[in-house]
């Protein structure tokens, strides 16, 4: 609980309007993009500058409560899940772009500018910023730096810790760090890395520098028909081997392809079952020599149709059914969950019959949707969370798929973060040694653990209680833990 | 083959015996005088796995870089971030290990993103395994890329996952003749457009830039920026990716990394500029502080690359927190600090 003392102190730090506590005002804060996980937070507080952002981790640290910062609440891991007795660290008030410089080609943000913000503001210079996570005209930078934010042009340009050059961060002690620097590279460990994708666990971000890039010249993309998963699967991968790195690439099997068809028209084959969407970006001639030849390699890979838009209005119609695929497969049934796994792109027929195949087990159905060049698996289990019962055996089911994630050599969580949503399938990715070192790199910037309790890194004890098992190389990843 | 590194680093740590890892041995210049019982890699070889078309490559820390890059130029494949091999013996550990990266590095990437995971063995003997071998991963702390660039401090890199990419179909290199400031203009409004950039050099009023991609692309960059054609462009870019040109004999051979629009730097002595102008190498005698102070105001730092290192070290010293947090993870990966003690910064 937070006492009346503390409460009056965090008020005697910021504006009135800055601190919440009234029920109805902490109601839009219990959960991030993931609803299925709420908890009201006893206390918001939404700094409106870096020197009160220091000023209430300072008075938290004294006061050894608790901290979780907060973006834009879009997130899809329950990472900003508040936690009692915590305050909620709500950072969307930091939203100035603070500066852009055109010939370096970076921008100088704080954490709560939005993702798409940055780009609209870069564009009067021809200039953008790569990751472009789905909800990037909602989410933050903040967040996205906390989580390492992905999208559909990973492959090409990279995630967030790809496309940031500086930082600057506040230990949970109120001590600043500035990681990075204006340069290409900063002396000393690559805290920039640790810190990207961290979820909120070891600093609070105040600034972001991030890279634009030029933007392409040209964009084409190509809609392929198969009627078969596995030679969709292999048609990727012979695309990469004939040396085209496309700016994206993505996959739809049957369910989602007809639910997608269904909800926005996108012209769409429906005698099929899977679809890939290759486009390629860049310098007007590369376009055209990519465009050819992943056209060729489609065709030798067994499409059954191959078209290429030929105009800007139909490359955005070909875009608009998988961007709508989410909602789209939301028709479907009451309630869908999405998972996040990361496979080998040579394990996706595989991975695609156990997953059908456990659907069946648990009586769900599945729709999947791939970002097909990086191996970043968007199972969507379909449920009805009125059925006592059901959310309960979709969690099952997607606890699965990750764990099957793991055994075929890839990862629980390609984009979305671990946060508390994958914190069990943490204890099968990982073994003892490796978690309890996350607890010695966490201790090293926070030793008292104040920074968001009980995410993203389980206590190992839990890993045993879960009963979860570490199946990578046929080993059990904690043979020192009984186990019943 | 393992456990000869597992034993031998227990009982290094047990005995507090420093350790000085090395792979093939070409860059012991980089960084602090370490001291301690050498410990080679070289027995650590071979190339674990190779997937051309899921674009990952897994070898063993001790493999010579130059084995890696012929098994990937076979598919044609490379390694984008272009590493300096500063000698035959060059190892993938130890080029992950110094986080070093050539010519392409502003266009394609920095060894530290190309890095999918690590395994190695900390300072008190225990084998880790971080990362994968997928390039989508965000479950954990990144502790692969803390591993990039660390020296060894940190542990002993094992095995590297690397994201590859294709070669391009074709390279050209031009060159110009600019005064300092006008290329370092140049190098950076060409960045801003859609141009097929992969390497930029300028030294003594000569601007030199390489595209690299489809062959349609390459000639109607060229056609549009002009410039001289450069013959024999291969060997051009691999010497200064090894500096193997005489401008970098000279000692003590400065690094200063600063932001690429950095207008020319008053330090004396002539410089080479590479990276888009955010690195300026220069020979110079004037004291270490000065030089710092001018990468620093840069927005960067300066590095004595080659030549006997300043009393504070090789790389800028770090701000008290950071230093802090430095000195708090080795000693959590490397407690009894064994593990090539003072190669990063003197006190650890």
């Amino acid at each position: 609980m937070i006492s009346p003392v503390f409460l009056s102190q965090l008020r005697s730090l910021l504006p009135a309007h800055c601190v919440l506590n009234e029920r109805e005002d902490l109601l839009p804060f219990e959960s991030d993009g993931l609803a299925a996980y709420r908890n009201v937070p006893d206390v918001v507080a939404l700094p409106e500058n870096e020197a009160q952002v220091a000023a209430v981790l300072r008075l938290c640290h004294a006061n050894r409560v608790a901290v979780v910062a907060r973006g834009a609440g879009t997130g899809l891991a329950a990472g900003a899940l508040p936690v009692d007795g915590a305050v909620l660290l709500v950072l969307a008030k930091l939203n100035r772009i603070k500066a852009i410089d055109p010939l370096a080609r970076t921008a100088v943000v704080e954490p709560g500018v939005r993702n798409l913000a940055i780009s609209e503001a870069a564009a009067p210079h021809n200039l953008y910023y790569a990751p472009d996570p789905s909800s990037q005209i909602a989410c933050s930078i903040g967040g996205n730096v906390a989580e390492n934010s992905g999208g559909v042009h990973c492959l090409k340009y990279g995630l967030t810790v790809h496309n940031i050059q500086k930082l600057r961060a506040w230990t949970v002690d109120g001590q600043l760090l500035e990681i990075g620097s204006d340069a290409l590279d900063a002396p000393g460990y690559d805290l920039l890395a640790l810190l990207t994708g961290s979820e909120g666990m070891l600093a609070v971000i105040t600034e972001v520098t991030v890279k634009l890039l030029p933007r392409p010249e040209r964009a084409q993309v190509v809609l392929a028909a198969f009627d078969d998963v596995a030679k969709a699967g292999a048609a990727v991968g012979n695309i990469i081997a004939a040396g085209v790195i496309p700016a994206g690439l993505e996959m739809m099997d049957r369910l989602a392809i007809q639910a997608a068809e269904a909800f926005v028209h996108a012209g769409y084959p429906l005698d099929c079952e899977a679809l890939l969407l290759c486009e390629v970006d860049g310098v007007n001639e590369e376009v055209s020599a990519d465009i050819y030849t992943v056209r060729q390699v489609l065709e030798a890979s067994g499409a059954t149709e191959i078209r290429t838009a030929d105009s800007e209005e139909q490359r955005l119609k070909f875009w608009a059914g998988r961007k709508a695929a989410f909602p789209a497969v939301g028709r479907l049934a009451p309630d869908y969950y999405c998972m996040d796994g990361t496979i080998p792109r040579a394990q996706l027929p595989h991975v695609l019959k156990r997953i059908s195949e456990m659907g069946a087990e648990f009586g769900l159905a599945v729709a999947n949707v791939f970002h097909a060049g990086d191996g970043n698996l968007h199972p969507l289990i379909l449920f009805d969370a009125n059925q006592p019962g059901e959310l309960e055996k979709a969690e099952a089911f997607g606890g699965k798929i990750l764990e099957l994630c793991v055994e075929v050599g890839g990862t629980i969580t390609g984009e979305h973060g671990v946060g508390l949503e994958k914190i069990k399938q943490m204890c099968a990715q990982f073994a003892t040694p490796e978690l309890a070192r996350f607890h010695e790199v966490k201790a090293a910037f926070d030793p008292a653990k104040l920074l968001n309790p009980g995410k993203a890194v389980p206590e190992l004890h839990r890993c045993a209680e879960w009963g979860a098992m570490h199946v990578h190389g046929g080993q059990l990843a904690h043979p020192e833990l009984p186990r019943f | 083959m393992l456990t000869e590194f597992l034993d031998r680093i227990r009982s290094a740590h047990a005995a507090n015996t420093p350790l000085v890892i090395q792979g093939g041995g070409s860059k012991t210049f980089y960084g602090n005088a370490d001291e301690g019982e050498v410990l080679s890699t070289r027995a650590l070889t071979g190339v674990v796995d190779y997937q051309p078309k899921e674009l990952v490559l897994t070898a063993r820390a001790g493999t010579p870089l130059a084995e890696i890059e012929a098994l990937l130029a076979e598919q044609n494949q490379m390694l984008a971030f272009e590493p300096p091999h500063f000698g035959d013996a060059a190892t993938l550990g130890g080029s992950i290990a110094a986080g070093l990266s050539g010519p392409r590095r502003p266009y394609a990437g920095a060894a530290r993103d190309f890095v999918l995971g690590v395994r190695l063995i900390d300072g008190t003997g225990q084998p880790l395994r971080f990362g994968g071998q997928v390039i989508k991963n965000v479950a954990g702390y990144d502790v692969s890329r803390l591993m990039v660039g660390a020296l060894g401090t940190l542990g002993l890199i094992t095995e590297v996952s690397l994201k590859v990419l294709p070669q391009p179909a074709l390279e050209t290199t031009l060159q110009f003749e600019l005064d300092e400031a006008a290329a370092i203009g140049r190098m950076n409004q060409w960045a801003g457009q859609p141009l097929p950039l992969s390497a930029s050099s300028w030294h003594a009023g000569l601007l030199t830039l390489r595209l690299s991609g489809a062959a349609s692309a390459v000639r109607a960059a060229q056609a549009r920026l002009g410039g001289e054609p450069l013959q024999d462009a291969g060997a051009f870019w691999q010497r200064l990716r090894d500096q193997a040109t005489p401008f970098f004999d000279k000692r003590p051979l400065w690094r200063l990394a600063v932001k690429s629009t950095t207008p020319p730097l008053k330090l004396g002595e002539a410089q080479w500029i590479e990276w888009g102008g955010a690195v300026r190498w220069l020979a110079s005698e004037l004291p270490a502080a000065a030089l710092r102070e001018a990468a620093g105001q840069a927005g960067g730092h300066a590095t004595l690359f080659r030549g006997k290192a300043p009393a504070d070290g090789a790389f800028a010293p770090l701000a008290p927190a950071l230093a802090t947090l430095h000195r708090s993870l080795k000693q959590r990966f490397d407690p009894r600090g064994i593990l090539n003690r003072g190669r990063l910064y003197p006190d650890f």
